[in-house]
């Protein structure tokens, strides 16, 4: 009973978000001043109400999960009696139909919220933003209805529910599909905003305000989203990577790349009133490549973890649907466009003119990512025979586009608007720049071993690091209170600088071991010894596993035991690998271990890591979330 | 210099970087195609010598050796085989009698020296690149059996 409910609110939701989407827009066009008004206060009720639809919808597929009524298809595809409870609940969104109830979740959530802190905008502006997100939903919410309707029953009810997929039964995936969608969908806010402005036809400094802390937001989750996949990949996957350049990492990353232009850009166009067509481009192409994320990960085009057998039908609704809002928003952008105010003048050297240079080079570098990700679906569409696109590629092209990047930052935030002089620059940035090279000629050698790749990215992370506590240490000399956009600029870009370190002594410094190991054996990497303890069988819930354990000496002494354990769920006899992990500060030690190999299952590959600076990788990455959400609280945001 | 001049300068030298970064993202590109080819293609002869290609299809039952840290097992797609040989540890997913894609290169020897053995993340999941070759050796033969008929 209760999942026919939640179906029913969900067909309620989609008529609700129709009435979103189209009214108050039309209250925006028609001309009586009553109606305009009537219509228009449509928008923050029926946005309201769509969201307890939706929420009603998303608890009552939790409810099935939690009963484990497996007489919902859904249910009996991705959970088990035996699985978890947290687990349970976490495997709402562990398949293709959940998510997406979730992906309508979050946005009906983003439009709630736009709701509530909307108050001081006009009305005809909320009613357009509200309409937009309705239209989306509108969109979302037929594709579940049509395609992916996650309340179908199964009839006879299966017994037991076939488990969420063991690589899932995380708590780093528990999170991680929330963050991102939250990304994502946020994305959709900036857009609306973006969207409305142009129908409108006044693209403003209010509107750039209006639209800067939903974008900062939307960016925030989806760094926080980015990073917590990562790192599940390098603890979880078992082989120590923590990217890939998989088409579904590509996904996150392009949105997250032009998201980082667009929050750079609006400030441009809230200070100086430049860039407005090329912030509108921004925006809407933000939330494009957010709908073709959804739509590689989703359409099972890809082969990945995330892709999920899946008929074709589906791909077709994503694409069609994603061919509809690029198609409109781009219309409407090159009908209203040619009436855009250009904004202030700027010289060839200003705050605007590095700004610029860096939103081009992030914008590069997504096409180039873009290209690399959807050249071989391409292909394979046209049966031109099937192909990839390696790592080597994206290596290649993206770190020659981003180290500039990286590098701007600094004389970008120094820089003054509108005429910045170079010699200036120089010479105010010149301690910061000979003593991030000092410091990057000579730590290499303390590292372990100088390179030229090494002493080349440390030099960036020391740069962006030092040229950030420059400015700040002179902003706080100076008098004044200090808003809490300034600390979150820093912050974000002082978590770059340590994301950058990070990358550069894990690529140059680590060492990786695969071995076989014996009870008794032992492997160095100085100065760490590791020695097989001992095998032991382990039980879980819904698994059986072998645990190693490996001793960890250093001195002669025990530092840490690590486990690693390689686990066979019973539902799906699928194995899996559970790395042992010991974090410092400096370093990690991964040891994961391989298969038995041979009959007795004494002997087993193994592989024996040494990954110096992996904690920094996520250190930057936190440190970048919470720039954005203190750089979102500002003050002057909250009128 | 006039204003006109330097805004000039400043698009020429913007759209010579624009095309330089083409450029070199399409070289690399270029470089980096990995083309696929199933075992049949691969015994005809069609796959490159000391490029970097793909191979797919299904582990032999039976086929798969070890010596030391390295493997050696055979790639079928029912209709003709190849022998592979990888260093290193195999993803949790392989297995026998199942689907398998390993990039790698064509030694002289004709065993295909795989530098990578590529991970899938469930085991009733066929990869797409391993079916097609399954796909593609099922309809060779259904030709041949129709041509030999009459």
């Amino acid at each position: 009973m209760i999942p026919e409910l939640g179906h029913f609110a969900l067909i309620l939701a989609a008529v609700v978000a129709l009435m979103q989407g189209v009214l108050p827009i039309a209250g925006t066009l028609v001309r009586d001043a009553q109606t305009q008004v009537t219509l228009q206060s449509l928008a923050r009720p029926t946005a309201a109400l769509q969201f307890v639809l939706v929420a009603f919808a998303f608890g009552a597929l939790a409810a099935a999960f939690l009963g484990n009524d497996f007489s919902v298809q859904y249910v009996a595809q991705h959970s088990n009696s035996l699985l978890p409870k947290p687990y349970q609940f976490a495997a709402v969104w562990g398949g293709h139909e959940g998510s997406l109830l979730l992906w309508v979740l979050l946005l009906s959530l983003w439009t709630v919220a736009v709701v509530v802190f909307s108050r001081s905008l006009p009305l005809d502006m909320v009613a357009r933003v509200i309409g937009v997100l309705g239209l989306i939903s509108v969109g979302f919410l037929l594709f579940i209805l049509t395609t992916s309707n996650p309340f179908e029953r199964l009839l006879p009810a299966a017994l037991d529910g076939r488990d969420l997929n063991p690589l899932l039964q995380d708590p780093g995936l528990v999170i991680h599909p929330p963050m991102l969608y939250m990304g994502y969908v946020g994305m959709a806010v900036a857009f609306a905003f973006a969207v409305s402005a142009l129908m409108s036809g006044r693209l403003d400094a209010a509107w750039a305000r209006w639209s800067r802390p939903w974008t900062v937001v939307a960016w925030m989750f989806l760094t926080f989203g980015i990073g917590l996949g990562s790192w599940w990949a390098y603890y979880e996957l078992g082989w120590g990577g923590w990217w890939f350049w998989d088409p579904v990492e590509n996904a996150s990353l392009m949105p997250w790349l032009v998201g980082t232009a667009l929050i750079h850009s609006l400030m441009v166009t809230e200070k100086r009133g430049s860039f407005k067509a090329w912030t509108v481009l921004l925006a809407i192409a933000a939330f494009s490549l957010s709908l073709l994320g959804t739509f590689l990960v989703r359409s099972g085009v890809l082969t990945s973890v995330h892709a999920f057998a899946s008929d074709p039908k589906r791909g077709v609704f994503i694409l069609i649907f994603l061919a509809v809002v690029v198609g409109s928003s781009l219309t409407l952008f090159a009908w209203r466009a040619p009436r855009v105010a250009l904004g202030g003048r700027m010289a060839l050297v200003s705050r605007e003119s590095f700004l610029l240079a860096n939103s081009v080079l992030l914008v590069v570098a997504t096409a180039a990512v873009l290209l690399g990700t959807i050249y071989p679906l391409i292909i394979d569409a046209l049966n031109l025979g099937k192909l990839s696109v390696g790592p080597p590629y994206f290596n290649a092209v993206f770190a020659p586009l981003l180290v500039p990047t990286v590098f701007l930052i600094i004389p970008g935030s120094v820089a003054r608007w509108r005429d910045a002089n170079v010699r200036e620059i120089a010479f105010k940035l010149r301690w910061a720049f000979a003593s991030a090279l000092g410091l990057a000629l000579v730590l290499p050698f303390a590292l372990g071993a100088w390179s030229i790749g090494a002493a080349f990215g440390l030099f960036l992370g020391l740069w962006v690091a030092l040229g950030t506590a420059q400015q700040v240490l002179a902003r706080v000399n100076k008098p004044g209170r200090i808003p809490a956009s300034f600390w979150g600029q820093h912050l974000a870009h002082f978590g770059m600088a340590v994301l950058v370190i990070g990358i550069t002594g894990v690529k140059s410094y680590e060492v990786e071991r695969d071995v076989r190991m014996q009870i008794g054996d032992v492997v160095t990497i100085a100065p760490y010894t590791f020695r097989l303890n001992s095998l032991d069988e382990v039980r879980g819930p819904n698994y059986k596993a072998v645990r190693a354990d490996v001793q960890v000496l250093r001195n002669d002494k025990i530092i840490e035991i690590l486990q690693p354990e390689k686990r066979r769920y019973f539902s799906s006899a699928m194995p899996m690998t559970e790395a042992g992990i010991d974090s410092g500060f400096m370093r990690d030690l991964y040891v994961s271990l391989g298969e038995p190999l041979d009959d007795a299952r004494t002997e087993w590959s193994m592989r024996v890591y040494y990954k110096p600076f992996v904690p920094w990788l996520w250190g930057g990455v936190v440190l970048m979330v919470l720039g954005g959400l203190l750089a979102a609280l500002d003050r002057r945001y909250r009128k | 210099m006039k204003p006109r001049t330097k805004r000039f300068a400043l698009i020429a030298a913007g759209i010579v970087v624009l095309c330089a970064a083409a450029a070199f993202v399409l070289n690399a590109f270029q470089s980096n195609l990995v083309f696929f080819f199933t075992p049949t293609q691969v015994s005809n002869g069609e796959a490159p010598k000391g490029r970097v290609f793909r191979a797919g299809g299904m582990v032999k039952e039976g086929s798969l050796v070890r010596e030391g840290q390295a493997v050696r097992f055979v790639i079928t797609d029912t209709a003709h085989e190849m022998t592979a040989s990888y260093v290193g540890l195999l993803p949790d997913l392989f297995k026998e009698g199942k689907g398998v894609v390993a990039q790698g290169k064509l030694g002289d020897d004709g065993v295909f020296v795989a530098s990578e053995v590529l991970a899938k993340h469930d085991e009733n999941y066929m990869p797409p690149e391993a079916q097609h070759a399954m796909d593609q050796a099922a309809a060779a033969k259904a030709a041949q059996s129709l041509k030999v008929k009459p």
